[in-house]
């Protein structure tokens, strides 16, 4: 490797990545122009809902929960995984990291940002969602720390404001750089941005050692995260979510589809701004073996939840496993399996198809694929609640369909958006990469203690 | 303080529904219609619940009036984020309309489903909207709400009676259900008090528990010759 990426001179380098910050073409436009449409209609469509009542969603009683929050653990799956896989490459010194972080960082705050609306979109009596919040008050009221759902509150601002310092820090010097590139309103744009970065030696050494200490506590603060949004089921008394398992469960589901994204994100960034000499096929080699990784790792807590539940035969539980497996949810569980499995595996596995198509192909099956659990996981356990009597249906209504394409599209709005204002390769990290790599014959250089799987060198 | 609870007799339960039409009258619960009923929106704090048991011609049909259990330890309590739903003194499982925001989250964790939530703001057509209860609010959209064992009829006798300056006599509190009720399958009262009416019953060896063994301590008690078998 390293060829194509060190052919290219810091001029190059920087042509290639400040341009399109600053030339805007007619696709650019458009594409905002259709992702602003449905983002408006999904918000017309939740205007109506707070008005009516929630009874315009598909849900009842006892399927009290539906796509909102399956699409919610969906979005904070996802968000997992850019801090957390930029914060393990780090930590590892992976030597192919660099052009990789940032627009894994970036996912993770517009998926939080996103995937925090949903507990907000769900709520009967959302205008009141501020009582979530512990404030002083003359009322004496305080939320109930008791309550999962406050240690969601708390968890997703913990994480979406470490996640935004990490992804703000380390673009500091790739602002101040394209401050002193460009004029007008945009100088005093990035100046702003760049808090006054010049470049010291001990403002370098300075960044550094922040970084290093960010990406050690955003691991645990990341892993708590998606744990705390699996204890919002796993404490209830539900069959099927009463698990110890579902925080390690839902964490691995999470950088699995977290990867995924984080692949889609990566082929279209390398198409649109012709990227090919920065994200390369070692990149979609390597990230496309981890995922091969977590498929089997995913398969392995499937299994193991699916294969307790079965042979305990507890008679409540079994009636959720039956809905699932063999009832009305039964081709969304095979389905599951399919896109989460069957397709992938093959793909990622082997050499021949491990390109940067085959990964898309496997990336964007995986998405749906853990959509799917998401969804199977609420729907599956709410329909058959413990008295029979009780049990019931849910299917979405135009409405919920609604809400999730707006939410969908507003996400990738806003890190097409994002990309569009803000370098989306860390600069100056790509250019200590690949001094590193060009270094790396003199032999003290301990950051490239791991090099790339040899199979693509 | 008394420790409230109610005995269902399911060998004399008829399955007539008086109970529920009663708790409707009293507590303001809105008719939702056909429509909504079939989405699972049936708005009722009692439900009958039906089963059928053999084949026909030899088929009987089993009934268990099925309301807020009003647990000693309840699942729906400590998930709610800003206890709109909490313990009150009486050991009563209380719902506070005015504080809930709607996350629903208490109506997944409740094992009998008998928490209902409002999916939307009703309207009663007149003349009904002329019989509604003043002891009682009305809900709006957004909020989750349930069986209250009547407690605007518990406040009012414990008022008079310390107005009188006595102890609320046994049988002095009725909730809707349990007034309505044709063959006297319920009786309401305090189970702290070893002579009341309630206390007396739920000491029968037909005496159980719905769900019991998920140690939720309901203050339901339900009387059955044959063993209730949950389906």
């Amino acid at each position: 490797m390293g060829d194509k990426a060190g052919s290219l001179t810091t001029n190059m380098m920087h042509e290639d990545l400040i341009r399109p910050l600053i030339l805007t073409g007619r696709r650019f436009y458009l594409v905002v122009a259709v992702l602003g449409a449905i983002v408006l209609w999904g918000l017309a469509a939740w205007g109506y809902q707070v008005r009516t009542g929630m009874g315009v969603a598909g849900i009842n009683s006892p399927v009290f929960w539906g796509v909102y929050i399956a699409t919610y653990i969906f979005f904070i799956g996802i968000s997992n995984a850019g801090t957390l896989i930029s914060a393990m490459l780090r930590l590892s010194h992976a030597g192919w990291r660099h052009p990789v972080t940032r627009c894994a960082e970036a996912i993770t705050v517009f998926a939080l940002m996103v995937g925090g609306m949903f507990p907000l979109i769900h709520l009967g009596r959302v205008w009141k969602f501020y009582w979530l919040i512990p404030y002083p008050n003359e009322r004496g009221l305080w939320p109930n720390f008791h309550s999962p759902l406050v240690w969601d509150f708390m968890a997703i601002n913990t994480y979406l404001l470490g996640s935004f310092v990490y992804l703000y820090l380390p673009m500091l010097p790739d602002l101040a750089l394209i401050r002193d590139r460009v004029a007008g309103w945009r100088r005093r744009f990035y100046g702003l941005l760049a808090l006054g970065w010049s470049g010291t030696p001990v403002e370098w050494h300075r960044l550094e050692k922040a970084i290093s200490i960010l990406a050690v506590v955003i691991i645990p603060v990341a892993v708590s995260m998606h744990s705390v949004v699996a204890w919002d089921f796993s404490v209830a008394l539900k069959p099927m979510w009463h698990s110890t398992i579902f925080a390690p469960y839902f964490v691995v589901g999470a950088l699995f589809s977290g990867i995924a994204i984080l692949m889609v994100a990566m082929v279209i960034l390398r198409r649109v701004f012709h990227l090919e000499a920065y994200l390369e096929p070692i990149h979609f080699n390597n990230l496309g073996l981890l995922l091969l990784t977590f498929c089997f790792l995913w398969l392995y807590f499937t299994f193991a939840e699916y294969l307790v539940t079965w042979y305990g035969h507890l008679p409540d539980e079994m009636a959720a496993f039956r809905f699932k497996v063999e009832g009305p949810l039964a081709p969304f569980f095979w389905g599951m399996v399919l896109m989460n499995f069957v397709i992938p595996v093959p793909i990622l596995a082997m050499r021949k198809t491990r390109t940067v198509t085959g990964c898309l192909v496997a990336s964007l099956s995986i998405l749906v694929g853990m959509w799917l659990e998401r969804y199977l996981i609420v729907v599956g356990t709410l329909s058959r609640p413990r008295l029979e009597f009780a049990w019931g249906h849910y299917a979405p209504t135009w409405v919920e369909i609604s809400i999730l394409m707006g939410t969908v599209a507003y996400f990738i709005l806003l890190y097409v958006l994002f990309s569009k204002i803000f370098p989306i390769i860390s600069i100056w990290e790509f250019k200590q990469g690949r001094r590193l790599r060009a270094q790396k014959p003199a032999g003290d250089v301990p950051v490239m203690a791991n090099e790339p799987f040899p199979g693509v060198m | 303080m008394a420790k409230w609870g109610m005995v269902i007799d399911l060998d004399r339960c008829t399955g007539c529904e008086a109970c529920v039409i009663a708790c409707h009258a009293e507590n303001n619960l809105p008719i939702v219609g056909e429509e909504e009923s079939a989405k699972g929106r049936q708005h009722n704090w009692i439900r009958i619940e039906r089963y059928w048991e053999g084949e026909y011609p030899h088929i009987r049909a089993r009934f268990i009036p099925v309301l807020c259990q009003q647990c000693d330890h309840a699942p729906c309590e400590p998930v709610c984020p800003v206890y709109a739903t909490y313990h009150n003194p009486e050991g009563l499982n209380a719902q506070v309309y005015n504080r809930c925001i709607g996350t629903r989250f208490c109506a997944n964790n409740c094992p009998y489903t008998v928490r209902v939530f409002n999916w939307f703001d009703h309207q009663w057509e007149r003349p009904l909207d002329e019989q509604l209860n003043p002891d009682v609010s009305i809900r709006t959209r957004g909020m989750m709400e349930k069986c209250t064992f009547c407690v605007q009829r518990i406040r009012r006798a414990r008022h008079q009676a310390e107005d009188e300056g006595r102890d609320i006599r046994d049988g002095e509190v009725q909730p809707a259900c349990v007034q309505s009720c044709p063959t006297e399958a319920m009786v309401f009262g305090d189970l702290d008090d070893p002579d009341s009416r309630a206390s007396q019953r739920a000491r029968s060896r037909r005496a159980f528990r719905l769900l019991e063994e998920l140690g939720t301590e309901p203050s339901v008690i339900y009387l059955k010759e044959d063993e209730w078998v949950e389906p």
